[in-house]
């Protein structure tokens, strides 16, 4: 092997290509690779852009049904919600950027969604955000989530898009590896979706958004020696957000799509210019010549490769047709942003680039998308723990002081430090803001129509049993829309795991998505869009496996949403079997000091009943406010019905030999805590449904109250639920 | 009534602007782009919430040299009205306009929450559908809307009758806990000394439908609509 | 004495405001205007009366605080 030969492949071990991988691309070259070509490769055929160890697995998921518009492979999801509209929307994930520069990952996080969405068409209308944090006993998890919350507000308040919902834990797993995976939704006509697939030799490819730097390129220790003196310039920069430029790039981007100058459009996100071009070209079947001396640049004297491999924010690159040029001049002119042609589409099936004269890279494009690597990696069956029979843990509190330290621990107290520092309400369209309601509800403007939006995703079940934990998390949110009134339509996905490289990882995943795919295919709610973020490691080991899921639901009529909050004289009634599963549940944790057991079992078949049940009652106006349980079991839902209604509860239900811990803390899934006005009615239609149902009490008063006279106020309960974040991190 | 809503770079609310005024006068506003300068025909002028120029250097410091605020200030001395919400109160601050400026929240975060304010006077264009002392309840969503102004300039504001809402809490108490964002003696919102330029922080618009969230704001927009009705 | 941090975006950082400072100069008519950079300074009192001495306490406090080091660079004067 020539020296050239050794340097170029310890180059591509720096680009994540291994020897393989790195001898197949030089075959599909036939020449001498330049570091530009390396560099596209490796971005190419990275896990991010190739999906190349998931990507066998993710093909198990249901990706169909009739309103599905558009499903995973594009920029985001699209469902049909009526009224010719469509939701489109996605979640991904900006985890170790965060780590880094927590304000700025977090903010690129939200900058990076928001464009996938607006991308395709849709006026984004609403963020979600789902959030892990390590042990809040260490010394860093505080400056990760302060900086974390501001930049998700940073960037999302200031381009007008209201931050309607998501979720925050903790958990010592994730020391090191925070994980924000950050969801965005938008409306457009449903006959007026963009898409990325290039058409039409001749057409201008049009580069529009801000200037090209240095930011977040790949490769960071590559500028060695080799590439001048000048080396520690070219360093790469962290990526910084400008939420100002972005809320420009908006209101021009939608304005260019109300004409017909678009053919294609996709946002220059992770490997930039590199994967947008390729991806362009490629679906379009066609080829396409940049010229990267047209590319507006903020700085001087950069590469080729530094040009293709930057990840600098707040850029799109767009096909358009002939003679349009003018046309998007003039829109993006207004708002001050740059536009360039940087190329042309062409016949030849391949990528070339030309800078300072010179060709940079020259790449078959169908070779470089169908020879990318994949994957079936080494998949061990993750060992299960055998259930926990509730009858041998023993209460070591009892249940008072059990409800008060819940309500207060980190992964159950209230977010409202965090929601108070995100704009719920601008667009005006908000119907339900954050901790009103199991899902956000965001009316579209002008219509009665709402969108239902949740994230969901219990980990420790996950890590505990994955099959059961992904269909777990599906179910969730979908009950979790349910339990607004909503329909639900469909999911995006972002699956957080550890190195695909460790086989027992990599069960977790198979199983997860598995459980995934059995859930959706028993609720018809398949997945649109996702994102897979792989190798979320501290310190050699793995973060629990977080498979969170984005649900969206309609409502036909907004106004119908129901929230949790519980008024005086409501009955109080459950819906679903109560078992008094205690294995992994947080009051185990929190109160026993364990981790341990086999997570909730998921009945797919009960879930569906028990949710068409609750929506049916909600439709038809019997149901004033409804909450799943999930986190922390009964007590708790009731808890935080009673805190968001500021009124208590005499509750005083059978309990069916189950040890009153396990009755009220237990985590049995398929479950919801109503309030009707008719207890009587709603019973009777649960029992003609075979739907189980049982009448826990009555709303009232200034406390909850348990049999056998136990009473917290809810003074002790809401100081209790309201301690934590401000005390931590004020 | 015949409003505009100006449009700089950066501006959010515009939208839920243009829905409060068309609710109340029964068509839609006209949108003006920040490089206009022809508002005529037009009686109402407001400047909508948002992040005008990023807010960089300054909330609304850019803004206030946009070549419409020269418009604006001519509509304002021809005896014209103005509203600036949020962003809007923070230009007409920047742009001399109205006096004091709008400082960082005291706990140095944004803050994203419902506020009540209660109305000191209801002889005006904008709180005639209020009463005195009546508390309305408004989302708020701000990182600096710290009211500021030195003492003479305090005096002066509320010896003249120009303060127009303070925070309170829901029963009308002016306290320091219902005044989040620090605001010098609780000021929420001033009138200019014809009384037909108000800067408010809070965002009225949101609330004007009883889907979402309510209809407290909706009388601020009712008044100006029966006022400027011609 | 004094120590006065000046704290930067450093070079190739995306400076928002900067730019939209530029923008908003050139709108006024400056029209020389190149590239701007808006970063903050920082006089912070100190008991010292050895220069060095304060020196070195004034860039433990901009590496440990005054300055994020991942995307800002500073540079400390002794007056």
């Amino acid at each position: 092997m020539s020296a050239t030969a050794e340097a170029n492949r310890r180059l591509a071990a720096e680009f994540g290509l291994n020897p393989e991988e790195f001898s197949r691309a030089l075959a599909i070259l036939g020449h001498s690779p330049t570091l530009t070509e390396i560099g596209i490769f490796g971005a190419m055929w990275s896990e991010h852009c190739s999906y190349k160890s998931s990507r066998v697995w993710l093909r198990e998921l249901p990706t169909a049904a009739p309103w599905v518009i558009q499903g995973p492979g594009e920029n985001a999801g699209v469902v049909a919600i009526g009224e010719g509209l469509a939701a489109v929307f996605k979640m991904e994930s900006h985890n170790h950027p965060s780590f880094i520069e927590p304000y700025q990952g977090a903010a690129t996080g939200v900058g990076g969604i928001l464009r996938d969405v607006f991308t395709m068409g849709a006026r984004p209308i609403a963020n979600l955000n789902a959030l892990r944090f390590g042990d809040p006993g260490e010394p860093d998890t505080r400056r990760i989530v302060d900086g974390v919350v501001r930049g998700i507000g940073g960037y999302g308040n200031c381009v007008g898009v209201p931050t309607v919902g998501g979720e925050i834990n903790f958990h010592a797993a994730y020391n090191g590896n925070p994980l924000v995976n950050a969801m965005t939704v938008g409306i457009a006509r449903a006959d007026r979706i963009f898409r990325s697939a290039a058409a039409g030799v001749g057409n201008p490819v049009v580069y529009v958004g801000a200037k090209t730097g240095r930011d977040g390129i790949q490769g960071a220790t590559m500028a060695s020696a080799a590439f001048g003196a000048d080396a520690a310039e070219k360093r790469p920069t962290v990526q910084v957000g400008d939420p100002f430029t972005e809320k420009l790039l908006i209101e021009a981007c939608l304005a260019l799509m109300e004409t017909d100058a678009i053919v294609a459009i996709q946002d220059m996100g992770a490997a930039g210019l590199t994967s947008s071009a390729v991806e362009m070209a490629g679906k379009g079947g066609l080829g396409i010549a940049l010229d990267l001396d047209l590319v507006p640049v903020r700085e001087t004297g950069m590469s080729a490769y530094e040009i293709m491999l930057s990840e600098s924010q707040e850029r799109m690159l767009m096909v358009l047709r002939p003679g349009q040029e003018e046309a998007a001049r003039a829109i993006f002119g207004k708002w001050e942003l740059d536009v360039a042609v940087i190329g042309r589409l062409n016949e030849s099936g391949r990528i070339v680039v030309h800078h300072q004269g010179r060709v940079e890279a020259e790449i078959p494009l169908g070779p470089l998308g169908k020879e990318a690597p994949l994957y079936r990696r080494p998949a061990a069956v993750p060992p299960k723990p055998p259930p926990l029979d509730p009858t041998t843990i023993a209460d070591p509190l009892g249940l008072a002081p059990a409800l008060l330290r819940l309500i207060g621990c980190p992964d159950l107290c209230s977010r409202a430090w965090a929601w108070d520092q995100y704009d719920a309400t601008v667009g005006g369209q908000t119907v339900q803001r954050p901790g009103t309601a199991d899902a956000a509800v965001v009316r579209v403007e002008g219509r009665a129509l709402g969108l239902a939006l949740t994230t969901d995703c219990t980990p420790r079940y996950c890590a505990a049993d994955a099959e059961v934990g992904g269909a777990q998390a599906v179910a969730e949110a979908w009950r979790n829309l349910t339990a607004v009134g909503a329909r639900p339509l469909a999911l995006t996905d972002n699956l957080n795991f550890g190195s695909p490289e460790n086989p027992a990882v990599m069960g977790q995943f198979a199983a997860a998505v598995r459980g995934m795919a059995t859930a959706c295919r028993a609720l018809d709610f398949p997945v649109v869009s996702g994102n897979v973020s792989l190798y979320n490691e501290t310190k050699g080991a793995p973060i629990l496996p977080t498979p969170v899921i984005g649900g969206l639901g309609v409502l036909d009529d907004a106004a119908a949403a129901v929230g949790i909050a519980l008024s005086p004289g409501l009955d109080v009634v459950l819906i679903g079997r109560t078992l008094g599963w205690l294995g992994q549940s947080l009051w185990l944790r929190e109160i026993a000091g364990r981790e341990a057991g086999a997570p909730p079992p998921v009945d797919l078949a009960a879930e569906r009943r028990n949710g068409d049940f609750v929506r049916g009652r909600i439709a038809g106006g019997h149901v004033r406010a409804c909450h799943d349980v999930s986190d922390g079991g009964l007590l708790i839902a009731i808890a935080e019905m009673a805190l968001a209604g500021s009124a208590g509860a005499r509750l005083a239900p059978p309990t069916a030999g189950i040890p009153p811990h396990a009755f009220w803390f237990g985590e049995d899934q398929a479950r919801y805590v109503l309030g009707v006005a008719d207890a009587a009615g709603i019973l009777a239609a649960a029992e003609a449904e075979g739907v189980p149902a049982v009448r826990l009490g009555t709303a009232g008063g200034g406390d909850l109250t348990l049999p056998g006279g136990i009473a917290i106020s809810l003074g002790a309960l809401s100081e209790a639920h309201e301690h934590f974040f401000p005390a931590w991190l004020d | 009534m015949r409003a505009g809503i100006t449009v700089f770079p950066g501006i959010n609310r515009e939208r839920d602007m243009a829905i409060a005024l068309e609710r109340v006068a029964g068509a839609p506003p006209r949108m003006l782009w920040h490089r206009e300068t022809d508002l005529s025909g037009l009686d109402l002028i407001v400047i909508p919430g948002g992040f005008s120029f990023g807010d960089y250097l300054r909330a609304g410091a850019m803004a206030a040299h946009s070549p419409i605020m020269g418009a604006i200030r001519a509509h304002a001395e021809r005896g014209g009205y103005v509203l600036g919400a949020c962003n809007g109160f923070q230009i007409l601050t920047e742009a001399g306009l109205l006096p004091g400026a709008l400082l960082r929240n005291a706990s140095l975060r944004f803050l994203a929450m419902d506020c009540h304010l209660r109305v000191e006077r209801a002889d005006t264009a904008f709180t005639g559908h209020y009463q005195r002392g009546a508390v309305f309840r408004a989302p708020l969503a701000h990182g600096e809307g710290n009211y500021f102004a030195d003492d003479a300039t305090l005096d002066r504001l509320e010896g003249e009758g120009l303060v127009a809402f303070r925070y309170a809490t829901a029963d009308g108490r002016i306290a320091p806990e219902a005044n989040r964002n620090g605001s010098a003696r609780a000021i929420a919102g001033i009138f200019s000394p014809n009384l037909r330029v108000l800067g408010l922080m809070p965002h009225a618009e949101d609330l004007v439908d009883p889907v979402v969230g309510g209809t407290d704001g909706l009388p601020l927009f009712q008044g100006l609509a029966a006022a400027l009705a011609a | 004495m004094k120590a006065i941090v000046t704290v930067m975006p450093k070079p190739g950082v995306l400076d928002p405001q900067g730019k939209a400072i530029g923008r908003a100069l050139a709108h006024l008519g400056f029209t020389d205007v190149g590239e701007v950079r808006a970063g903050k300074v920082i006089e912070v009192e100190l008991a010292s009366s050895d220069p060095d001495a304060a020196r070195r306490t004034a860039e433990a406090m901009a590496e440990k605080l005054l300055a994020n080091t991942v995307i800002e660079r500073f540079s400390v004067e002794i007056a």
